[in-house]
């Protein structure tokens, strides 16, 4: 007698090979997917890190009574000093092209830096000292190994001269690599050793702060509208296929929407946080009712029978009862939405914010830009400098996205219903 | 706050005298109702007395739900649900244009299939009637109505040590019971049940049983059920629903020793259902 329950048995082979074949080619989709993820991040990553370390060259400054007046220590030419210590570093070199080639291994704003010291160390004066002063861009790649020396000398900026220069300072000790604090201090600039994402990431936060106070009350509202007094007819039909079709617009549209309504008809600043965040809560205004309405929804119908058994009105039964159960996943879907307006760039292209901004903005009137504009911008800066600027800068980006959804996820964990 | 309640006590039963003399509580006179486009009820006639339970018995969709949600005016938040015809509480036809539902719904409460205690500590479900409808205003006196209200559902001794905790951690069975001071606390006329026990064991049902029984003495309670046994032991008039018509209704005993209608009969006796 055979085996009914055989391995063996009739069309049981191709099911098994087809349910393999379908495992298969999901686990691959999946591998695929995260190895694409993982060499994007680490390539960013890579390029990125560079930025987070600066370049410096120590330099002898004679801060003798010759160059700095004592009783005025902020009126000397500090700019002179540097390229007098520079001149005495490099003798040899006469021609003024030279020399210029050779003031141009340190930042412009090595002066500034100088004069800074001089007034943090007032004993200083008067003395010839040792600074570490911080190297131009050019420097900073040659430093980090960036120029390909092998290259003829005029396929590259960086020229022979400079790399003996460079190569006699870094085998004397004088060069070295610094956490780079600018990074994180700096607004924009247009030296790429200066730049800095500052003023960008508050630019986001003034512009987020905006469009969570207008979408988060408005959408929340709107959901509780609609989920909990509006008759269900046809209107309300046609407001919710509009929302959804709203959701699903590309945001270069609201960006033109605002460009057309707040600025040129309300006449609000352009570029500023303000008219940013308006833009971005109209983006996000129908993730969040989407978002909110499935909260609520969620709310099982027998918490509202059992107030409104006992007499409340509908209002009570909504803002004592039904609300606060939801509010965790009105929460939750704000700050997904919010992380999307983060990374949103281009509609904050059409209104303006995309300006060189080098102030850290201080109010919502300010001009302003944002994290993903000042990528937008830097990755279309021709300096080499900026390369691993652009990398940084969306790391930081990543970095607070990843927070921003964790923070939802560990909120949606928190407060999970139990019923 | 004694005074207050006694004093209470003494308003509610010169209201009842008056009430007793003029007759039935609740007179429900030829409802129907429709869903959209479906009838679900046919001219429903019958009257409800003060101080009885009524049992509401009948098969699975006749109607009992949805009658008894007529008498509180639930069915008002069904948006396709439509009702003709008048339910009269003490002499007030509630359908009229100047009646509330939530000054309704205060006189007329209601216990529910499943128990739907809010998700909030066990002294804030029972407050939460008297606070809305600001019948009790000092602290002291909310924990009079509190107190008073969980003893009378015979749920005091068991949580009287863990007031705070949530209502939603008790037993089913104590859940319901939490569900019926609830509604007790804010002093209604009327409480109506659906199927108050279709969701505990036997030993929650009798305690619930027994607790509808006391409950008598001051209110008048509607009680839908599934259960002949339950409808036998504590209800004093029963009344048959069959595919949206009210077949008969009387006294308990008549009904279920001596149904007038086949139907009935056929119902009581497990032919139909
Ligand atoms: N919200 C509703 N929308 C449409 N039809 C409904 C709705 N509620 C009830 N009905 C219909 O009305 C009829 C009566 O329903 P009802 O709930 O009153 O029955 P019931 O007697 O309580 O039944 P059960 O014993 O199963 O609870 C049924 O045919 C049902 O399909
Ligand atoms: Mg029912």
């Amino acid at each position: 007698m055979t085996n009914p329950f055989s391995t063996e048995a009739a069309g049981l082979q191709g099911r098994h090979t087809s349910e393999r074949l379908f495992k298969l080619s999901g686990l691959a989709a999946i591998i695929f997917a995260i190895g694409f993820l993982a060499v994007m991040v680490g390539s960013i990553a890579w390029t990125g890190s560079g930025a987070l370390r600066e370049s410096v060259i120590q330099l002898t400054v004679d801060l003798g009574p010759d160059n700095v007046d004592p009783s005025d220590v902020d009126g000397a030419s500090y700019r002179t000093i540097v390229r007098d210590a520079l001149k005495a570093s490099f003798p040899d070199v006469k021609s003024r092209k030279d020399r210029r080639k050779l003031y141009g291994l340190l930042s412009p704003d090595a002066a500034l830096e100088l004069k800074q010291y001089v007034r943090d160390n007032p004993d200083a004066v008067g003395q010839v000292v040792n600074v570490w002063l911080l190297a131009s861009d050019d420097a900073d790649i040659y430093l980090k190994g960036g120029v390909d020396t092998s290259l003829e000398e005029s396929q590259r900026k960086f020229s022979d001269a400079e790399v003996s220069w460079v190569d006699s300072l870094t085998e004397s000790g004088q060069t070295k690599r610094q956490f780079n604090k600018r990074f994180f201090t700096n607004g924009d600039s247009r030296e790429p050793e200066l730049a800095g994402i500052l003023s960008s990431l508050v630019g986001s936060a003034l512009t987020l702060v905006i469009c969570f106070l207008i979408s988060f009350p408005m959408g929340v509202g709107a959901a509780i509208y609609l989920e909990e007094f509006a008759k269900k007819n046809r209107w309300s039909e046609f407001v919710e296929v509009n929302i959804n079709n709203l959701a699903a617009v590309p945001s270069i549209v609201f960006g033109l929407l605002g460009l057309a309504i707040f600025l040129n008809f309300f006449g609000l600043p352009r570029s500023s946080p303000l008219v940013g965040g308006m833009v971005l809560a109209l983006m996000t205004l129908p993730t969040i009712i989407i978002a909110s309405r499935a909260s609520l929804r969620a709310v099982p119908p027998s918490i509202r029978e059992a107030a409104l058994g006992i007499g409340a009105s509908r209002i009570q039964t909504t803002f004592h009862h039904v609300t606060p159960l939801a509010l965790p996943g009105m929460l939750t879907g704000a700050i997904v939405g919010m992380a999307r307006a983060l990374g949103e760039t281009a509609p904050l292209l059409m209104i303006g914010m995309v300006a060189f901004i080098a102030d850290v903005p201080k109010g919502f009137l300010d001009s302003a830009t944002a994290l993903p504009v000042q990528i937008f911008l830097w990755a279309d800066a021709p300096q080499r400098g900026f390369l691993e600027k652009t990398s940084a800068a969306i790391i930081v980006l990543l970095l607070f996205l990843v927070l921003m959804n964790l923070l939802a996820v560990v909120l949606r964990r928190k407060f999970e219903r139990r019923f | 706050m004694l005074n207050n309640s006694v004093e209470s006590e003494q308003k509610m039963s010169e209201f009842e005298k008056t009430l007793d003399e003029n007759g039935p509580i609740i007179q429900a006179k030829g409802v129907e109702v429709y869903y959209g486009e479906k009838q679900a009820l046919f001219g429903i006639d019958i009257d409800f007395q003060k101080h009885q339970v009524t049992s509401l018995i009948g098969p699975s969709g006749c109607g009992k739900s949805t009658f008894l949600r007529c008498i509180n005016r639930m069915n008002d938040l069904v948006d396709i649900a439509r009702v003709e015809g008048q339910v009269i509480i003490e002499n007030q036809d509630i359908y009229s244009k100047d009646v509330d539902v939530v000054a309704l719904r205060a006189h007329v409460g209601m216990v529910f299939q499943k128990p739907n205690p809010f998700p909030k500590s066990i002294y804030d479900n029972v407050a939460y009637g008297p606070r809305i409808h600001k019948t009790v205003t000092s602290k002291d006196e909310m924990d009079y109505v509190v107190e008073h209200s969980l003893k009378r559902a015979g749920l005091w001794d068991e949580v009287k040590d863990r007031l705070q905790e949530q209502g939603t951690g008790l037993s089913g069975g104590q859940q319901q019971r939490l569900c019926i001071a609830r509604a007790i606390a804010i002093e209604p006329k009327v409480i109506l049940m659906d199927e108050p026990c279709s969701a505990l064991d036997p030993i929650a049902t009798a305690v619930v049983e027994e607790l509808i029984d006391e409950l008598r003495e001051r209110f008048t309670i509607i009680i839908v059920t599934h259960s002949m046994q339950q409808a036998a032991r504590v209800s004093q008039k029963t009344a048959f629903f069959h595919l949206g018509n009210l077949v008969e209704h009387g006294d308990t005993d008549q009904i279920f020793t001596n149904p007038q209608d086949d139907r009935t009969e056929n119902y009581i006796t497990g032919r139909i259902g």
